[in-house]
């Protein structure tokens, strides 16, 4: 196949070098900020400029402190956010070591045709915008704007989201929909009305019963979680984890359930089961606030704790006691909703039962439940009306994946390959903060994507693997060195809070504002950037809200009452955001699309022997694949390794910190070896490995070739057909002790 | 005076905040650490426990390190905090072969390096860099001898234990248990 | 199944996964440091005794080995320090409780000792060296007359020496290895062994050799008694020194301690030596050589193994 799009393997082209001695004299001349107090402990002459953390979406508030000579030194958080309380997490700390990462973008860069082979020069933000600029209006007058489309993720979404929006295009995704959080927030949707955000409003730090169904807080280090967690252990709360793994919260938990993996759903429904039989749910909640109960009692009548013992292996006592457990603490109970919850393609389903349980158990809109959270609502800066885009991206999905509220990636990538008779074609894309090449499964699906497409424009930091595809790379700035939209998280308390740069950008980075409102103004759209710099929007904004951009620098994050009750009050009328009003314990929308209207256990592919299941998750120190060059971070984990059973071990005669490769049930072998870790902490028939190592692109000069890449293992997906989420826990792996044959790899 | 640390193992998830706030804090060299997290795992799956500790110099009561120095730049300070005056070390070694707790190290510059319980934020009231930004909020620093700080009384309700009490130094961290 | 490991990623250079922080030169100069104090032990006592001249090797030529020994071992601890420019502040106190504090003084005794004795012999081995200044040659004739005065010292200041280089180590109560209290005497024994061997390698003296033959032959008993007492009292101890000693029975250390330490360095010697006095016909070189490279070796393997133990917790 004719490669219209190589990946270039940059390695040492060198670039870069010469925006190093241009760019360099800029940073050292600091940008605003106070002096600091003398009680901050810092001598004097140093600078606290407010900031708020994105390394991960919790998005914590908090302080860069600026040594006199123009240096970052640390960043602490901000004691009057809720969100983090004056604490950052381990990547927030480290967070220093993204401005310094020596292997930044630098300059932007352009995909030329050097001798035959296909490499990047580099090329200036003149060139470069114009370049995009051009192709993309070249792409309306083909195709239609809507063939542009946007996969983003994190703050800079926001300025080419609107950059689309007002070109006429609404094909806008986030991984984080069907990658992750997507069934979840769809299954609650489906039974509350609305589901449980980002940052979640699960009241961790009042609850008394806190169930985990393979949510692993600790390790996921959602800062504002593991702060709760940490509460609730002093307060004496019970913790509940259903795990394959002993998570660092399992290890926590007064129960760990030690699950045979993929049959979570069976446990649930046990659950349910146990709390109607034996009359230990909610009832004055559920007969006030809920529907559907009686078809729910029915349904579980045969769900018993000894037909799911035989499935989960988990014994019945413990099953029934676990379940008197939660309804002791009811309504102070949460059943977690998780947040990657894109496992084995029936997770809308697993979702809708934790939504179940937490509804007959009364948590939602209870303190120790679910609370109601409140924001600001901050105004768009004014403009003109975005245009109405003729199709967008509900219209690629041919009837599937009914219930999805926002895009699905895999729909929008799989629009990008041009088929005979269809009718919508994406021809452009912008990818924004998110690595594409590691976040996706169905790899060769996105690979002929990309080939396919007339334009793609790379926005990022850091040389991520997605960046050797580009048309365009654009060199964004830290987080550290710009101006951003107003945080305005609901949650709570109703909080506004101000990023504003330390220090000028390095090198020849800009801010995506900037390189949106340049796009922008060069396809004519001038009347929806009216203005000059990113600091009067915040001005203006700030004005709106009752504040000002200077007492926002003072104070960096601002609080507001609430106007609205954070849990319903005791037996008050409460009316939910469903269509009845009530929650829906049975789902007449699913029944309607030819769904299960109540979750039905199914059984999943079990691996055959000599394979284990592969299991991944989350490190306290790393986010994705994004932190595994932080020269910060990474002295505290350089590199991921593969938890091994230690039977399992023996079997195979493996040595702690032995080096193997793995390959998956369908022989795809990972592209680098990985340690082993032999430990009691993972079952027999699965291994375990931290996401977002194995980096395969040169540029990344620590992180290349460090540990291995899960999800080029994940090769087997399991597409949820209610929302079109990615299962990727299908797939199994087995160990090759070997240096494989080098195949051709892309 | 008398300064010590607790730390609750109940509530540490090893997410080394604490290690990388040293860091940037002090400046430490990247590839060197003041203090490090520990993680121990006992029994057979499914009946595993684990242990999770945050470990530095234990600024000792009979702390062998200040013994063994030959120059005394081994010293104690304020409320018992051991320190390293860098211009009287002589880095010979000595007192990393004397800790029990291999909490010292031979930084780049030559002298040896080890955690100060950031004496520099303790006179100014603040606690270490560490126990300031623990998410969990499971390290406490307080003054053995104030009968009103938080310190004294989380010790007084909770079973701890220190590292290698047998090590006869008098260690002066105590891990909740 | 027990697992322990750093979640945070510690891998400091020489301190992870083991303790690396001295290396050859320490043992190097514990090496010179227990040859040069044996050398002067002997060269004190047979002065004292009034057998200068029958065992004139001893007495008056091997010291002159001993301040370059000294030298040299100052030397290499010199180059260990990682602050060398700050290598004075060593001189400028006295910590009674510091080993490597006294280590520092009794060198600065020893050495001194070491030069005047060698130089008060030097024009009886070199005739035709000639001191030049008038009050050179006062010394001289004072240091001649007084030997006795200063032999007492030197002995006493040797044993000091030698025990220290032992004591150095087992003051480190972190290391289970080398905390116990044989390890100063057997350094002593073990470095007036290597002592003797010099002499033995350069002897010419029929009779002399014979003497010292006869007093190595009893050092190296007594030092592998003390070696045998040193395992019983490790295997006795705590789990650390269980594990620590079993480094030496079965571990990493056991093949080059039994068969360079104690089997070429101490028996194999033992039994020439032996036969030697039984009247066979044994090259001196062979068991002086193999005892002199006991020595080092052992020093070698316990600064090596012992920085490797640790407490357990």
């Amino acid at each position: 196949m004719h490669t219209r799009r190589k990946f270039i393997k940059i390695g040492a082209l060198g670039l870069g070098a010469t925006a190093l001695t241009t760019g360099a004299a800029n940073w050292v001349v600091g940008a605003a900020g106070k002096p600091t107090k003398s009680s901050s402990n810092e001598p004097l002459g140093w600078r606290r400029v407010p900031t708020y953390c994105e390394v991960c979406f919790w998005k914590c508030a908090g302080w860069s402190y600026v040594t006199p000579e123009g240096k970052i030194q640390k960043i602490i958080g901000n004691d009057d956010d809720p969100q983090c309380n004056g604490r950052l997490c381990p990547r927030g700390t480290g967070g220093v070591g993204m401005y310094s990462d020596p292997d930044r973008l630098k300059t932007p860069l352009m995909r030329v045709t050097k001798n035959g082979e296909q490499t990047y020069r580099e090329a200036s933000w003149e060139e470069a915008l114009d370049f995009i600029a051009g192709k993309m209006k070249e792409i309306a007058a083909k195709h239609g704007p809507e063939s542009m489309a946007l996969f983003n993720h994190g703050s800079p979404g926001k300025y080419f989201t609107h950059l689309l929006n007002a070109f006429g295009s609404n094909n806008v995704a986030a991984p984080s929909f069907a990658q992750c959080r997507g069934p979840r927030d769809t299954g609650f949707e489906l039974t509350f009305g609305e589901s449980v955000s980002s940052p979640e409003v699960t009241d961790i730090r009042d609850t008394r019963c806190l169930v985990l169904i393979g949510s692993h807080i600790g390790e996921n280090m959602h800062n504002g979680q593991v702060q709760e967690m940490s509460e609730a252990i002093d307060k004496g709360a019970v913790i509940i984890t259903v795990d394959p793994r002993l998570s660092t919260a399992a290890s926590k938990s007064k129960f760990w359930l030690p699950i045979k993996p993929s049959t979570d759903l069976a446990l649930l429904l046990a659950w349910i089961h146990v709390l109607i039989d034996d009359d230990l749910y909610n009832k004055q909640y559920v007969a006030q606030y809920a529907e559907g109960f009686n078809e729910l009692k029915e349904h579980v009548r045969d769900f018993t704790p000894e037909w799911a013992y035989g499935i989960t292996t988990i014994k019945p006592e413990l099953i029934r006691h676990t379940a008197r457990e939660m309804a002791n603490a009811a309504p102070s109970v949460i059943i977690h909703p998780g947040r990657h919850t894109t496992w084995y393609g029936d997770d809308v389903q697993r979702s809708r039962a934790i939504a179940i349980l937490n509804g007959i158990l009364g948590a939602w809109g209870n303190r120790g439940g679910i609370f109601f959270k409140e924001g600001i609502k901050i105004p768009d800066f004014p403009r003109p009306e975005y245009p109405k885009p003729a199709w967008s991206w509900q219209d690629t999905l041919n009837g599937r994946y009914p219930f999805a509220k926002e895009a699905i990636t895999n729909t929008i990538i799989e629009a990008s390959i041009p088929k005979p008779g269809m009718e919508h074609l994406i021809k452009g894309w912008i990818v924004a903060g998110t690595n594409l090449v590691v976040s996706i499964p169905l790899k060769e699906q996105l690979m002929q994507a990309m080939q396919s497409l007339d334009l793609l424009v790379v926005v990022d930091t850091m040389p991520m693997e997605i960046t050797g595809y580009a048309d365009v790379v654009l060199p964004e700035c830290t987080y550290l060195e710009r101006y951003d939209d107003l945080r305005a998280t609901a949650h709570r308390e109703p909080t506004i809070a101000l990023r504003m740069p330390a220090v000028q950008p390095m090198y020849q980075t800009k801010p995506a504002w900037w390189i949106s409102k340049q796009i922008g103004e060069r396809l004519g759209l001038g009347a929806y950037y009216n203005y000059k710099d990113f600091k009067e929007v915040l001005e203006w904004q700030l004005k709106q809200v009752g504040s000002s951009l200077e007492e926002m620098e003072r104070i960096g994050l601002k609080k507001y009452p609430r106007k609205t009750p954070v849990y319903i009050e005791s037996g008050a009328a409460y009316k939910f955001k469903t269509a009845s009003g009530k929650i829906q314990l049975k789902s007449s929308e699913l029944q309607a699309a030819g769904f299960d209207a109540m979750p039905v256990y199914t059984p999943h592919p079990q691996p055959e022997d000599g394979f284990y299941r592969l299991i991944y998750g989350r490190a306290p120190m790393h986010t994705f694949s994004r932190t595994a060059n932080n020269r910060n971070l990474v002295a505290l984990m350089p590199e991921n390794s593969v938890w091994v059973n230690p039977q399992v071990a023996e079997l195979w005669g493996l040595r702690k910190d032995q080096h193997v490769w793995l390959k998956n049930q369908s022989g795809v072998v990972s592209n680098f070896s990985v340690k082993v870790r032999i430990t009691e902490r993972i079952r027999w028939d699965s291994v375990y490995i931290v996401h977002g190592f194995g980096h395969h692109h040169k540029p990344l000069t620590y992180a290349f070739g460090r540990g291995v890449n899960d999800t080029e293992l994940i090769s087997r997906v399991a597409t949820d057909p209610i929302m079109g989420g990615t299962g990727m826990r299908g797939n199994f792996v087995t160990f090759v002790k070997t240096e494989p044959k080098k195949e051709a790899k892309i | 005076m008398r300064y010590a640390m607790a730390i609750d193992t109940r509530k540490c998830v090893g997410c080394s905040d604490c290690v990388v706030a040293c860091q940037t804090e002090n400046d430490v060299p990247l590839g060197f650490c003041r203090d490090w997290v520990k993680e121990v795992v006992d029994g057979t799956y499914p009946n595993v426990s684990i242990e999770l500790r945050s470990e530095r110099c234990n600024h000792c009561a009979n702390s062998p390190c200040v013994r063994c120095c030959p120059t005394g730049a081994s010293h104690f300070e304020d409320g018992g905090i051991v320190l390293v005056e860098h211009n009287k070390c002589i880095g010979c070694g000595a007192c990393i072969e004397s800790c029990p707790y291999e909490a010292r190290y031979s930084h780049p510059d030559g002298y040896v390096d080890k955690c100060t319980f950031c004496i520099h934020r303790v006179r100014q009231g603040s606690d270490p860099a560490c126990v300031s930004v623990c998410p969990t909020k499971c390290m406490y620093f307080g003054d053995l001898e104030d009968p009103n700080s938080k310190l004294v009384n989380v010790l007084k309700n909770r079973k701890y234990k220190s590292l290698a009490p047998e090590a006869g130094t008098k260690p002066q961290i105590f891990y909740l248990l | 199944m027990k697992e322990e490991l750093f979640v945070s990623g510690r891998n400091i250079p020489n301190i992870d996964p083991y303790l690396n922080i001295w290396h050859w030169q320490i043992p190097s100069y514990l090496f010179l440091g227990g040859l040069a104090a044996g050398i002067l032990f002997f060269a004190g006592v047979f002065t004292i005794m009034g057998k200068e001249n029958k065992m004139s090797v001893t007495v008056k030529i091997a010291p002159m080995l001993t301040p370059f020994a000294l030298i040299l071992g100052l030397f290499l601890l010199f180059l260990d320090l990682k602050h060398k420019l700050w290598f004075w502040q060593l001189y400028t106190t006295i910590r009674l409780e510091s080993p490597m504090g006294w280590g520092a003084w009794v060198l600065m005794i020893m050495t001194p000792i070491s030069i005047i004795w060698s130089a008060s012999y030097v024009t009886e081995i070199f005739p035709n060296w000639d001191w030049k200044f008038k009050f050179l040659k006062n010394i001289e004739a004072w240091l001649i007359k007084n030997r006795i005065l200063i032999a007492w010292p030197m002995a006493i200041y040797a044993v000091i020496l030698g025990i220290y280089t032992g004591i150095l180590l087992s003051a480190f109560n972190a290391r289970p290895l080398w905390n116990t209290s044989i390890l100063g005497p057997l350094f002593l024994v073990s470095g007036m062994s290597t002592g003797a061997a010099v002499i033995l390698l350069i002897s010419k003296d029929h009779k002399e050799r014979k003497v010292m033959g006869r007093i190595d032959i009893l050092l190296i008993i007594i030092e592998l008694f003390f070696i045998t007492h040193l395992f019983m009292g490790y295997k006795a101890g705590s789990e650390a020194q269980i594990n620590a000693v079993n480094l030496f029975l079965g571990g990493s250390f056991t093949a080059p301690f039994f068969a360079f330490v104690v089997l070429l360095g101490l028996i194999f010697p033992l039994i020439l030596e032996t036969m030697e006095l039984r009247g066979y016909k044994i090259p001196v070189v062979v068991p002086a050589v193999l005892i002199l490279l006991g020595g080092l070796i052992f020093r070698f393997l316990i600064v090596e193994a012992g920085q490797i133990t640790r407490y357990l917790y």
